[in-house]
């Protein structure tokens, strides 16, 4: 059951240049979530900018925390990079559909790209020790500080980089064949390339595979119906309800 | 305290309080139930409802814009059958008066709709949708030809009896010219305002930021027109007109009832603000006490304009 919360920010740390990792105390929150949910973040008091954004729980800490990650893109992730310890932050959620890793016997593996990593580190937390990680971004700056804390959880990490400055030097898909056969479940957010690269190559080796997606929505609860994204028989599917992760068979990718 | 009165009255239909929520901005009300205590509210406005579901338009459908949003959702539902068999069970749980928002591509249509919703229990209302921008057909001619607008009311009054609510576009010359049309074809009340049509350009990448290219502006950004409209519209009619537009706070509330709204509904503060409705019947109470009025009714019209 979602809640609204008024939370105190604990810590807004600057990790690069644009990206941020927010944390809060939000109780009741982080005592509901499910790794793939997200939350809906007033970023301003006043009436402009007016809607909520959207955010996946990065993680959940024993305090009753969650973090969250963020780049600043436009206005609210601006405002948002200006919240202080100390400040409220209005929360609501968790909403949506997260991983489902009911079917996970053999070890997951997590591929995140850029600031798809931010659910991942939430999942990583909640997965028991044979996991594997593929993480990429387009450097070293911005990928070493959003990897570090997989190795910590235990996860078999492996990097790349668009520049090659860190990890091998291309995209995360080419990391995936190796892994693919010791693996029952990979779970995905970044760029929708990315995505459908992993998906083709889990069809291809039959490994289920679920991908979290990303979209503008107004209300995150399924009122505004604004965050419709194609489904597979015509119809749309609702990234705040349905979504954010869906199985990458429920979408119309041409895999 | 207790002798705070804050009826009103659409047609047969009384409400506790004048707040109601608008079509296409509260889904089915169960979403909302986590966030306020439905029963409080005046009265709950579902998301519109076709014959047949519809699928609505391919994204991006909503963008935020300054105070406001544009969206182009094309009146996505479940249709009514599955109106009736899955969502009506949760709402005739509530106490809150129900009002189902329809809409159709024909008279018939229209129609077919009033008669099937009729015969369902716990259905205390029903508002048409003759002004929605973002879709084809249909919609946008029923809300802007003042002969269409009272044949669709024509249409349903004759398959209910049910209070009837006509919903109107604020996108046309003169919005009281459509009231009192609708009003003359037997509506017990109109609602105003919907949408007003917008766009927005994303300039780097030379594109439309909607994929239906134009869709219907909301928020706090149209509250002044809405404010206009129904103004205008309440000294044109004798039914009950309902404001709509910007409405996120008390405060919004009784402007809308001082310049002859008989009762509001609050719209895409709904989405930033899920118990905006319950807060905003609290703080009618309070405005009550402050000016010393026990019934909200004496608010009604009480625009003092200095005799102009």
């Amino acid at each position: 059951m979602p809640t609204s919360e008024l939370s105190r920010i604990f810590a807004n740390d600057r990790l690069t240049a644009d990206v941020f990792r927010l944390i809060v105390h939000a109780p009741e929150i982080a005592a509901a979530a499910a790794p793939g949910q997200f939350v809906m973040v007033q970023v301003s008091s006043s009436l402009d900018p007016l809607l909520r954004r959207p955010f996946s729980i990065h993680s959940r800490g024993a305090d009753g925390s969650i973090s969250l990650l963020f780049k600043v893109v436009g206005r609210g992730t601006e405002l948002l990079a200006k919240a202080r310890p100390g400040d409220t932050l209005d929360l609501l959620g968790p909403f949506g559909r997260g991983f489902d890793l009911s079917a996970a016997e053999k070890p997951v593996c997590l591929i995140g790209g850029g600031m798809g990593i931010a659910p991942l580190l939430f999942l990583a937390q909640e997965l028991p020790d044979r996991k594997h990680a593929l993480l990429g971004a387009r450097n070293r700056d911005e990928l070493a500080p959003l990897a570090k804390e997989f190795a910590e959880l235990g996860c078999a990490v492996q990097l790349a980089t668009d520049d090659g400055s860190l990890g091998h030097h291309g995209f995360i898909p080419d990391l995936l064949d190796e892994v693919l056969p010791d693996v029952s479940q990979v779970c995905t957010c970044g760029p929708s390339p990315m995505m459908r690269g992993v998906a083709r190559k889990c069809r291809a080796a039959e490994v289920s595979c679920q991908v979290s997606l990303e979209t503008h929505m107004a209300c995150g609860m399924g009122a505004c119906l604004g965050c419709a994204v194609p489904g597979r028989d015509g119809s749309y599917v609702h990234v705040c309800k349905e979504g954010p992760v869906f199985n990458s068979e429920e979408l119309p990718w041409e895999l | 305290m207790e002798t705070l009165d804050l009826r009103v009255r659409i047609g047969a239909l009384e409400l506790q309080n004048p707040v109601l929520t608008a079509s296409g901005t509260f889904g089915y009300a169960q979403e909302f139930e986590p966030f306020l205590n439905l029963n409080r509210l005046g009265g709950i406005i579902v998301k519109g409802i076709s014959l047949e579901p519809r699928a609505g338009n391919p994204p991006p459908r909503i963008v935020e814009t300054a105070c406001g949003m544009l969206n182009a959702i094309g009146l996505e539902n479940v249709g009514v059958d599955r109106f009736i068999s899955e969502k009506m069970p949760y709402l005739r749980t509530l106490t809150a008066p129900l009002i189902v928002n329809i809409l159709g591509d024909s008279l018939d249509d229209y129609r077919e709709l009033a008669c099937r919703l009729d015969e369902v229990p716990g259905i205390s209302g029903i508002e048409v949708n003759i002004s929605c921008p973002n879709v084809k057909k249909g919609g946008v001619a029923f809300g802007s030809v003042p002969e269409m607008a009272a044949a669709v009311t024509a249409a349903v009054r004759g398959a209910t009896k049910l209070p009837l609510i006509v919903k109107l576009s604020p996108n046309v010359t003169d919005i009281t010219v459509m009231a009192k049309a609708v009003e003359a074809a037997g509506a017990d009340a109109v609602s105003l305002i919907n949408t007003l049509i917008g766009m927005a350009i994303n300039a780097e990448t030379r594109r439309p930021r909607l994929a239906n290219i134009i869709g219907g502006l909301s928020g706090p950004a149209v509250k002044p027109i809405a404010l206009r409209m129904v103004w205008q519209t309440a000294r044109a009619v004798s039914i009950p007109v309902i404001g709509i537009g910007g409405i996120g706070t008390a405060e919004d509330a009784v402007e809308f009832l001082l310049a002859g709204a008989t009762a509001v509904q609050v719209g895409t503060a709904n989405f930033y603000d899920p118990s905006a409705a319950e807060k905003i019947v609290a703080g009618l109470k309070e405005y009550l006490q402050r000016h010393n009025e026990e019934r909200i009714s004496n608010l009604i019209g009480a625009l003092d304009t200095g005799g102009k």
